[in-house]
């Protein structure tokens, strides 16, 4: 396949950035999506450019670094992450534009890169049960119900790729807050921080410069993992809770 | 190539004692351990500043339990999330013998289970702790909140795997490791949080600060803006993962890499058994030479999968058009007992030999087929898709093809390395002061790891055993002296740092750090893979110093050293692969007996089984580094059996 | 580019950092229910859905009374003047009228401040547009902004219309509320205002209504369908109920 890519570049955070156009030929129906950036940017080192810069690590689609928004889809056309995408759905002769997540949460760094150490902040304000190491339990002191359990793993499957936020036209980051909100709380080791949680990590959200959400729904189709949209009425429904229980 | 005779022409030093190990019976070894370790008083311990590496199962759970104790942890990763970290691709689950089944398990019997696993090639001591501590280490993770999968009791599911008499694997879907590290992710986050982790992600370990024969530190550099600055501790964790992406394919992630286990190793903390690599057998092939990384498929496809190819050589009509009887079940045909469930190196083997005498499937012949028509047959459709669908569905997505109705095709892949830096039972590598945990350490699977214990592992030792052993170093070497910057040994490893980095930018030549990468990987794959001979490993290390020194003059890094250059943090490991590479075939070549992963062909049995050879190899090879491309010194650690007496395995 | 920026409600940065702001929370005393909802963007989509739910049940009532146009002007003028008598005799003539021209207006303001200001966040979260633009939400849920500026707007001309009678076309007669309503749509820019405004409120109202449930926590995977469906019938039957006076007016069904 011969393919015309019109790619972001950005030389760092501060540097003014462009759409630049390259082609490319010779690219397999099974490359995957980075593969064939790969073929890209060996052709661009050996004429002496920078290659362009990507995160990506695992290719198997699970550690949540690759993060393109290709022809405006978050993760591109199929539902799953940039890395399990493969040149199959497109075209010979097709024209892509490769952009970067844009969220004012998620700087560019360089090129296709951004920021998003803002996930990281909003897990630090309480995305987490208080369980020092050696204080547990036997792990069936507590019998979790099938129902719950499964509703936990299901939030929990989140790889914090930030899909979400580039999707939402409001660069919300609720589904993500959401995800980490329900797999915790709904779990009894989690009831003790249930309302702090929710709070501070919803306020740390606003902090950091994601914009609110209008349920547009956007987000929970870009998913890769299939964070549904309920999963926010259900934070929603924490939060209000937590503002009534909340220990003053 | 005076490398050559050079190299292979190594010494061996005086024998290697673990002088941490307490004696006694087995099971009481830890206990005495930790009876007899000093402790840092917990009002002393926010003095003490311990650099963790990495931040994956070992690293995240070590970082957070010594932070919860007390200690000041500085803590990197090169992602640019802790959550990132590869622990996060292990699907399968996490061993513990918590008998919840009252299946006969045991911890005595999950020991046993190990060290045959590992072939008789790892120490009792550190292997009986690593069962102990395995129900400590679900107790932990349910308490944080980790989603395992329940029954509708409400209490926890345990599974069977790779070939054990008993259900002991707890896991998440198929994504257990996702859910364990997310569980130290949050437990680190809440440390970070309180302001007792400094957490530098984007930022590479480049070199290791060792000052007084002690490791007091680490050069590294922040990926974004290209500086390289030093940090100082009273102790040095490295907690940096395996080393198989010297294979360039891999089932690792792309930037998994040995720099940080590989610096320290130059710096003095020899290295442990290199040569023993897992090859997992089912891993979906390449498809061209585009491919970048392997993707594993669970090993338990095989419960219900059928493997075969065609009988005849260069067969390429499609699966479904070759006849009954013109396919060759070979695992069912040589192992008639165990058939498809054969260990993971015998079936990565025996996929290897149908292959090389051309009758492999799919492209380029690199491949065979795991049928699962027989099983939809037998089962029906609707419950095949109940146990496998997710698998069905990632094949499908990445192969386009339907596994319902085209046999699936699989062939082995690098999954896991056995070996890494050398460590007593404190986990101390021999620079005092420098630790090494999880996949980076060669301690605990010998020469090949049973499934789902790797994560048992990187967790028990960042939970519980780094944080126990860690107290009795601190305790020990009270630090008075403050070093900086300034200090020679510092300004010595920032400079060699620097230097490497500017020539690496310097050569301007006409190949790029992939194509070195990609070069040496199939080196190894072919000559130290899944089969070693004295022959292929002598050329690869006649190979291995003109490839190096190739590098050196035709590597082409764009861009500078004071920015975000994805090109320049390749080159860089590659630098170290290229070295790793040479010892690794080294460490081959001189074991010339077969066990666990390391199958050398001179050493099998008449019906062609690996053979191990106890009254010369019963030991753990430690090597010393010398300089680059000079015989390094072998120091041997013998492995005494008092338990578990060593037996060959048979599977016929 | 502009690198990571704290906001907050009022414009103004936080000067502290998030992390000590996480840890400040954890230790200091918590703000108020009032503070809490005002200063998180879940509690002023929590004020925008509860304003939103009152005027909504505001305009149910007032459609329903709007129809009575159609039972002839006496019938008509003598509801508008109940309403003024409300209450009596225990409340004064048109208190009741004035309460709740007094929670409207709390309601309206509560709602368009919250939602100006989460406008404006939402904008900010995103400074930089894809060049590669690709819309894949609804209509109704595109254009709540624009819809709700319809909407403002039009009730400003709505109550200098037909309270206040200041732009009325024609003699404005208070007390007359029927041949001001004729009045009204006997001119092309009344219909095409009131029309406009009308459609708009019924796209604002499919939205809007699942939304507030959503933002209260209500809605759920089974009862979602419901929600949806509640929220397509509000919108058809207040749009077709507004809209039929108008029509009815030009057609002559009602003069």
């Amino acid at each position: 396949m011969k393919l015309t890519l019109r790619v972001w570049r950005q030389q760092n955070a501060e540097a003014p950035g462009a759409m630049a156009t390259y082609e490319v030929d010779g690219i397999s129906q099974d490359m995957s999506f980075l593969e064939m950036l790969d073929t890209l940017n060996e052709e661009l080192i050996l004429g002496g450019d920078e290659p362009v810069a990507f995160d990506h690590d695992c290719r198997e689609g699970i550690c949540g670094a690759c993060s393109l928004v290709i022809n405006g889809d978050a993760h591109g056309p199929e539902r799953t992450t940039t890395c399990q995408l493969h040149m199959r759905s497109f075209d010979d002769g097709d024209t892509i534009d490769i952009e970067p997540w844009r969220a004012s949460a998620f700087p560019v760094v360089k090129d296709l890169v951004v920021d998003r150490s803002s996930f990281d902040r909003i897990i630090q304000a309480g995305g987490y049960i208080s369980a020092p190491t050696g204080t547990a339990p036997d792990a069936h002191a507590t019998p979790v119900p099938k129902p719950d359990a499964d509703s936990a793993f299901e939030h929990a499957e989140c790889i914090g790729c930030g899909a979400c936020v580039a999707a939402c036209p409001n660069g919300s980051a609720m589904l993500f807050t959401s995800a980490k909100v329900n797999h915790l709380n709904v779990l009894p080791q989690g009831a003790p921080e249930r309302e702090t949680r929710v709070l501070d990590m919803v306020a740390t959200m606003d902090d950091e410069g994601f914009g609110g959400c209008t349920l547009t729904g956007e987000c929970a189709t870009a998913c890769p993992k299939g964070i549904p949209l309920p999963s926010i009425t259900a934070m929603n429904k924490e939060w209000l809770r937590a503002t009534r229980k909340v220990r003053r | 190539m005076p490398d050559l005779s050079d190299y292979t022409n190594y010494r061996t030093g005086e024998p290697l004692v673990d002088a941490k190990a307490p004696t006694g019976p087995v099971a009481e070894r830890w206990d005495t351990r930790r009876f007899e370790a000093k402790l840092v008083n917990p009002a002393n311990r926010r003095k003490h500043t311990v650099i963790v590496v990495g931040t994956g199962l070992a690293g995240g759970s070590a970082g957070a339990t010594l932070a919860e104790q007390g200690y000041h942890v500085i803590q990197f990763c090169f992602q640019d999330s802790p959550r990132r970290a590869h622990s996060v691709a292990a699907q399968g689950g996490i061993n513990a013998a918590k008998n919840y089944r009252n299946d006969g398990d045991s911890v005595h019997r999950l020991f046993y289970d190990t060290v045959k696993g590992g072939d008789f090639r790892a120490r009792e001591s550190n292997v009986h702790r690593l069962a102990e501590i395995s129900v400590e280490i679900i107790d932990q993770c349910v308490a944080q909140g980790v989603p395992f999968a329940r029954e509708y009791g409400g209490l926890l599911d345990n599974r069977s795997f790779g070939g054990v008499q008993v259900s002991r694997t707890f896991y998440a879907r198929g994504q257990t490791g996702q859910q364990l590290l997310l569980g130290a992710y949050q437990a680190l986050s809440r440390q970070i949080a309180a302001g007792n982790v400094e957490l530098h992600s984007r930022t590479e370990m480049l070199d290791l600060v060792v000052v007084d024969g002690k490791a007091r530190g680490i050069v590294a550099r922040d990926l974004v803006t290209g500086k390289i600055d030093t940090y100082f501790a009273d102790a040095v964790v490295l907690a940096s993962g395996g080393y198989g992406n010297v294979f360039y394919l891999s089932t690792n992630a792309m930037n998994s890499n040995a720099t940080a286990i590989w610096r320290a190793h130059r710096r003095g903390a020899w290295f442990a058994n290199p040569c023993f690599t897992q090859i997992h057998p089912t891993c979906i092939p390449r498809t061209g030479d585009h491919q970048s990384k392997l993707t594993l498929m669970s090993e338990s496809l095989r419960n219900d999968g059928r493997i075969w190819v065609p009988k005849a050589k260069g067969d390429d009509r499609p699966a479904n058009r070759i006849p009954e009887d013109e396919r060759d079940y070979y695992l069912e045909r040589v192992y008639p007992a165990f058939g498809n469930l054969v260990p993971r190196d015998i079936a990565s083997r025996a996929a290897k030999n149908v292959c090389d005498e051309g009758r492999g499937v799919g492209p380029g012949g690199q491949g065979v087929y795991l049928d699962f028509a027989e099983a939809i047959e037998r089962m029906g459709r609707k419950k095949v898709e109940e146990k496998y669908g997710n698998l069905f569905d990632m094949y499908a997505r990445i192969t386009a093809e339907d596994p319902y109705e085209t046999p699936m095709r699989i062939y082995p892949a690098v999954h896991y390395t056995m070996g890494g830096l050398w460590v007593d039972y404190d986990l101390q590598t021999t620079i005092p002061g420098l630790f090494a945990i999880g996949e980076a350490n060669f301690s605990d699977h010998g020469a090949n790891r049973l499934g789902a214990s790797a994560l048992m592992q990187g967790l028990a030792d960042g939970y519980f055993v780094l944080p126990s052993t860690i107290n009795d170093y601190l305790a020990r070497n009270p630090h008075t002296e403050e070093i900086d910057a300034g200090h020679p040994a510092v300004a010595e490893a920032v400079a060699e740092t620097e230097d490497r980095l500017n020539l690496l930018l310097a050569v301007d030549g006409d190949r790029t750090p992939d194509s070195f990468h990609r070069e040496i990987g199939e080196l190894m794959w072919e000559f130290c893979g899944m089969a070693r001979t004295e022959e292929g490993l002598r050329k690869a290390l006649g190979r291995i110093p003109q490839i190096r020194e190739e590098f050196w003059r035709r590597i082409k890094v764009p861009g500078t050293g004071e920015q975000f250059n994805q090109s320049l943090e390749k080159a860089n490991r590659v630098v170290d692969y290229l070295e790793l590479a040479e010892l690794m075939c080294l460490d081959a070549l001189h074991r010339a007996e077969s066990c666990g992963g390391h199958f050398r062909e001179e050493s099998q049995t008449p019906d062609g089984e690996a053979a191990r050879r106890d009254e010369e190899f019963s030991y753990a090879a430690a090597w010393e580094f010398s300089a680059t491309g000079d015989a390094p010194v072998l120091h041997k650690e013998d492995l005494v059996f008092e338990y578990v007496h060593p037996t060959q395995r048979s599977y016929a | 580019m502009e690198m990571r920026r704290f906001m907050s409600w009022t414009d103004e940065d936080f000067p502290s950092s998030v992390v000590s702001m996480a840890l400040a929370t954890r230790t200091d005393r918590r703000p108020s229910m009032t503070r809490t909802l005002w200063d998180s963007s879940v509690g002023k989509k929590t004020i925008m859905a509860v304003s939103g739910l009152v005027m909504l049940g505001y305009l149910v009532v007032h459609m329903l009374g709007n129809l009575k146009i159609f039972f002839g002007s006496d019938e008509f003028n003598h509801y508008a003047h109940w309403l003024r008598t409300l209450g009596e005799p225990f409340l004064h003539y048109e208190w009741a009228l004035w309460i709740v021209r007094v929670v409207l207006v709390a309601a309206v303001v509560l709602h368009a401040v919250s939602a100006y200001q989460l406008s404006r966040r939402d904008l900010r979260a995103r400074p930089t547009a894809y060049v590669h633009r690709k819309a894949r939400s609804s209509y109704a849920t595109r254009t709540m902004r624009y819809g709700g500026v319809i909407l403002a707007l039009f009730i400003v001309w709505h109550i200098l219309d037909l309270t206040t009678g200041t732009v009325h076309s024609g003699g404005f007669q208070s007390g007359h509320p029927y041949q001001n309503v004729l009045d009204t749509f006997s001119t092309w820019y009344g219909n095409v205002i009131y029309i406009v405004a009308v459609l708009a409120l019924g796209l604002h109202v499919q939205h809007g209504f699942w939304s507030a449930a959503q933002t209260l926590g209500v809605g759920s995977a089974t009862r979602d369908r419901v929600l949806k469906t509640l929220a397509n019938v509000l919108a058809v039957v207040l749009t077709a109920g507004f809209v039929s006076v108008p029509v009815a007016v030009m057609t002559g069904v009602v003069s």
